[in-house]
C-alpha cells in the first residue's frame, strides 16, 4: 500500500532538462498508465520512483515521506525494466527467486511462492532453462515474475506486454487487471499503446516532452481532452483539426463521431466531401474526405461509399471541440464559444 | 558436367589449400620432427651419426633430478604469475570499468609495459632489483623496510621473476575485463539493486558470471604463456642463483648445443603437460563460465 507523489521534481541529462518541474500525486491502489510519444521521459520517471535514476531536484514522496535516501531495494518497489534486465546467468528459478534469497525468505515459502507466481505467468515447465534459451515473450514473462514474487507495495511496469503476441497480450492484459484486483497494491503502468491504456487504466498520465498534459481517467481523457495534443494522441486516427480561420482557433471533431451520407445531413456542422482512401476494417470503414484544402478522417459503419463518390457529412455540437491558438481547450462557458461555434457554421 | 560435380568435391579442399599448407609446414611438420629427434640420440656434427635409441630420452627425463627441480619451478612460476594477474587484473579492471577519462589514461598507462619488450623490461628491472643501488631497495629502505637480495638469492630470485611477469603482461588482461565489465548492462545492475542485493553478492553472482568467459580465457592463456617462459629466465638470471628459476623452457634451452635428442623428448613433455593441463581446466570449469 503506497501513494507516490513528485513535488517540483526535474530531471536533467548532460545539462539537458528533460523533466521539467512536474508535480503528480500517483493514488495509493490506483492502476496508473503513464502514456506518452517515445523519449517523453516515461521510463525516466518510473526510474525517479524505484530510486535508480534519482531527481535532479524536486522530492519524491512514498506515502508522504521523502525517499531520496532510501536504497531502491528497501523501498518495497519492483520494476519490470523495458528490456527485462533479468540476470542472464541464472536459471529462470533463481532469477525469480533472487530477491526472495536477498531477503532471507526461508526456503520452504520460497520454493512455495515461486511456484505459485511461475504457474500464474505460465513459466512451470522453462523453471530450469537459462533465459538465453527463451523467447522474447516468455523472458518478459520472467521478468515480471520477477517482480511480482516480492510481493511489492507499488508495482512499476514498463511496457511489460510490448513483446507478446497480441492473443497472449489480450490475456496477459486480463490477468494484470486481475492481479491488480487482487493485490490492491499500486501499479504504474508504462506503454506506448492506447488501447492498453485504455483498458486498464484507473487514471491516464498523459505526458509530452516532460511534461502532463493531462492527468484523468480513461473515459475523461477521451471525451474532455485539454488540448490539441491531448486530442490527436489518444484515439485511432486521431481526432481532426481544421483551421476555423478567427483569433487562430482551430476546431476539431473524432472520426467516429461522423455521421455520414449520401443526402444533406441535419447538424450544426456538415460539409460536403469527395472520398479519396477508402480502407475497409471489418466492422467499419475508415475513410479520407478532402474538402477545399485540407482533408477528413472518417469512420462510418457504412461500408457502400466509394472512391471520388461525394458525401455529406455532419457532426453534432456535442461532439464539437475548438482549441486556442496555444493548442488548449477552449470551454462551453469561455465567453467566445458561441462565437467560434457559430463561425463553424459557415465554414 | 562430369567436370563439375568434381570440382563440386574438390572446392572446399582446394579452397582451405593455402592455409592448411601453412599449418602443415609452421605447426604439424615441426611438432612430429619434434617427435621424431625426441626418440635419437643426435650427432649434431655428423647427422648421419645419429641413433636411434627408442624412448631413452624420456627414461631419462623421467630419472632426472634437475628436469623435476625445473618442472617445480615452473609449477611454481606459473601458479604465482597466474594467481596474481588475474587477482589484480580483476581489482583494477573493477576499479577503471567507469568510463571517465581520468580512468581512460590510468588504463593507457597500465597498458603501456605490455608494448615494450620484455628485454628491455627485464633489464630495468634486473638493474632496479640491484640489491646494492637499485631503486627498489631505496624504496623499502626509505619506507624503514628490511631490504631484499632480489634475483640473488634462492629464495627470492623466482618471486622477483614473477614480479616482473606480472606487471608486464598486467594491462592486456586489464584491458581484456575492462572491456568485458563494460559490456554488462547497467540495467542488470539496477535491476540487482531493486532486488536488494549486496555488493558482496552483486560481484560474486552477477559480475563474476557474466566476465567468467573472459577470465577462463585469460586463465587457459596465461597457463601457456607461463608454462614456457624463458626470456626473462634468460636475461635476468640464467637459471640460477643454484638453478632456482631454472623453468622448463630454459632447461631445455641448455641443451640446444649438447643434447638435442633429450632437448626434443622435453619440449615434447612440456607439450604433454600444457595440453593435460588444458583439458583439465575446460574439464573443471567449463560448468562455472556462462556463455551467454
Ligand atoms: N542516461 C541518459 N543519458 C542521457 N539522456 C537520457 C538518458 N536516459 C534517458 N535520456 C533522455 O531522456 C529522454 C526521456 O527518456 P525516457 O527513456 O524516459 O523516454 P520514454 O518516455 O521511456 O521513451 P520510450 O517510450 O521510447 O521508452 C530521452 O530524450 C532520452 O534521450
Ligand atoms: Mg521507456
Amino acid at each position: 500500500m503506497a501513494s507516490i507523489e513528485f513535488v517540483n521534481v526535474t530531471k536533467e541529462f548532460e545539462k539537458k532538462e528533460i523533466i521539467k518541474d512536474l508535480n503528480l500525486r500517483i493514488e495509493d491502489g490506483k492502476f496508473t498508465v503513464l502514456v506518452g510519444p517515445s523519449g517523453c521521459g516515461k521510463t525516466t520517471l518510473l526510474r525517479m520512483i524505484a530510486g535508480i535514476g534519482p531527481q535532479t531536484s524536486g522530492s519524491v514522496l512514498l506515502n508522504g515521506k521523502d525517499i531520496s535516501n532510501i536504497a531502491p531495494g528497501k523501498r518495497g518497489v519492483a520494476m519490470v525494466f523495458q528490456n527485462y534486465a533479468i540476470y542472464p546467468t541464472m536459471s529462470v528459478r533463481e532469477n525469480i527467486e533472487f530477491g526472495l534469497k536477498n531477503n532471507k525468505v526461508n526456503k520452504i515459502e520460497r520454493k512455495k511462492l515461486v511456484e505459485s507466481i511461475s504457474e500464474a505467468v505460465g513459466l512451470s515447465e522453462y523453471l530450469g532453462r537459462k533465459p538465453s534459451t527463451l523467447s522474447g515473450g516468455q523472458r518478459q514473462r520472467v521478468a515480471l515474475a520477477r517482480a511480482m514474487v516480492k510481493q511489492p507495495s507499488v508495482f512499476l511496469m514498463d511496457e511489460p506486454l510490448s513483446n507478446l503476441d497480441a492473443k497472449l497480450r489480450a490475456q496477459m492484459r486480463i490477468d494484470l487487471i486481475e492481479l491488480h484486483k487482487k493485490l490492491g497494491t499500486t501499479f504504474v503502468y508504462v506503454t506506448h499503446d492506447q488501447v492498453e491504456a485504455m483498458s486498464m487504466a484507473d487514471t491516464i498520465v498523459l505526458m509530452n516532452q516532460g511534461l502532463i498534459q493531462q492527468e484523468a481517467p480513461p473515459e475523461e481523457i477521451y471525451h474532455e481532452p485539454n488540448n490539441i495534443f491531448v486530442a490527436q494522441f489518444i484515439g485511432t486516427p486521431p481526432m481532426n483539426i481544421g483551421e476555423l480561420g478567427v483569433d487562430g482557433v482551430r476546431f476539431g471533431f473524432r472520426p467516429e463521431s461522423v455521421t455520414a451520407s449520401t443526402e444533406p445531413v441535419e447538424s450544426p456542422f456538415t460539409l460536403q466531401g469527395e472520398v479519396t482512401t477508402r480502407e475497409m476494417l471489418g466492422s467499419e470503414t475508415l475513410y479520407q474526405i478532402r474538402y477545399k484544402e485540407t482533408s477528413f478522417m472518417i469512420k462510418s459503419l457504412i461500408d457502400k461509399f466509394s472512391v471520388n463518390q461525394k458525401i455529406h457529412i455532419g457532426v453534432n455540437s456535442d461532439k464539437l471541440y475548438f482549441f486556442a491558438d496555444d493548442g488548449d481547450r477552449i470551454h462551453k462557458d469561455h465567453i467566445h464559444y458561441r462565437d467560434y461555434f457559430e463561425a463553424l457554421r459557415g465554414y | 558436367m562430369k567436370n563439375n560435380k568434381v570440382w563440386e568435391i574438390l572446392r572446399p579442399y582446394v579452397m582451405i589449400g593455402p592455409a592448411m599448407i601453412g599449418i602443415f609446414l609452421f605447426v604439424i611438420y615441426p611438432m612430429i620432427y619434434l617427435l621424431y629427434l625426441s626418440f635419437f640420440k643426435y650427432n649434431l656434427l655428423n647427422s648421419a651419426m645419429s641413433k636411434y635409441i627408442g624412448f631413452s630420452n624420456y627414461i631419462q627425463i623421467f630419472s632426472r633430478e634437475d628436469f623435476y627441480k625445473s618442472l617445480l619451478n615452473t609449477v611454481i612460476y606459473t601458479g604465482g604469475v597466474v594467481t596474481l594477474t588475474m587477482l589484480i587484473s580483476l581489482l583494477i579492471a573493477v576499479w577503471l570499468s567507469k568510463r571517465t577519462r581520468m580512468n581512460y589514461i590510468v588504463q593507457a598507462g597500465i597498458f603501456t609495459p605490455h608494448i615494450i619488450s620484455i628485454v628491455s623490461v627485464s633489464l630495468v628491472w634486473l638493474w632496479m632489483m640491484e640489491p646494492n643501488l637499485g631503486f627498489l631497495n631505496y624504496v623499502l629502505e626509505s619506507l624503514g623496510l628490511p631490504p631484499s637480495q632480489w634475483l640473488q638469492s634462492s629464495k627470492t630470485a623466482l618471486f622477483s621473476i614473477i614480479i616482473v611477469s606480472v606487471w608486464h603482461g598486467i594491462g592486456y588482461y586489464v584491458l581484456i575485463l575492462v572491456a568485458a565489465l563494460q559490456g554488462i548492462s547497467p540495467n542488470i545492475y539496477e535491476a540487482a539493486a531493486l532486488d536488494n542485493t549486496s555488493k558482496f553478492r552483486v560481484f560474486h553472482r552477477i559480475t563474476l558470471p557474466l566476465i567468467s568467459p573472459q577470465m577462463f580465457f585469460i586463465l587457459i592463456i596465461m597457463t601457456i604463456g607461463s608454462f614456457k617462459v624463458f626470456d626473462t629466465v634468460r636475461i635476468m638470471t640464467g637459471g640460477g642463483p643454484n638453478n632456482a628459476t631454472n623453468t622448463l623452457v630454459y632447461y631445455i634451452y641448455g641443451f640446444r648445443t649438447t643434447n638435442i635428442g633429450y632437448a626434443a623428448a622435453t619440449g615434447v613433455v612440456l607439450m604433454a603437460i600444457i595440453g593435460i593441463l588444458t583439458i583439465i581446466y575446460f574439464w573443471l570449469l567449463s560448468r562455472k563460465v556462462h556463455y551467454q
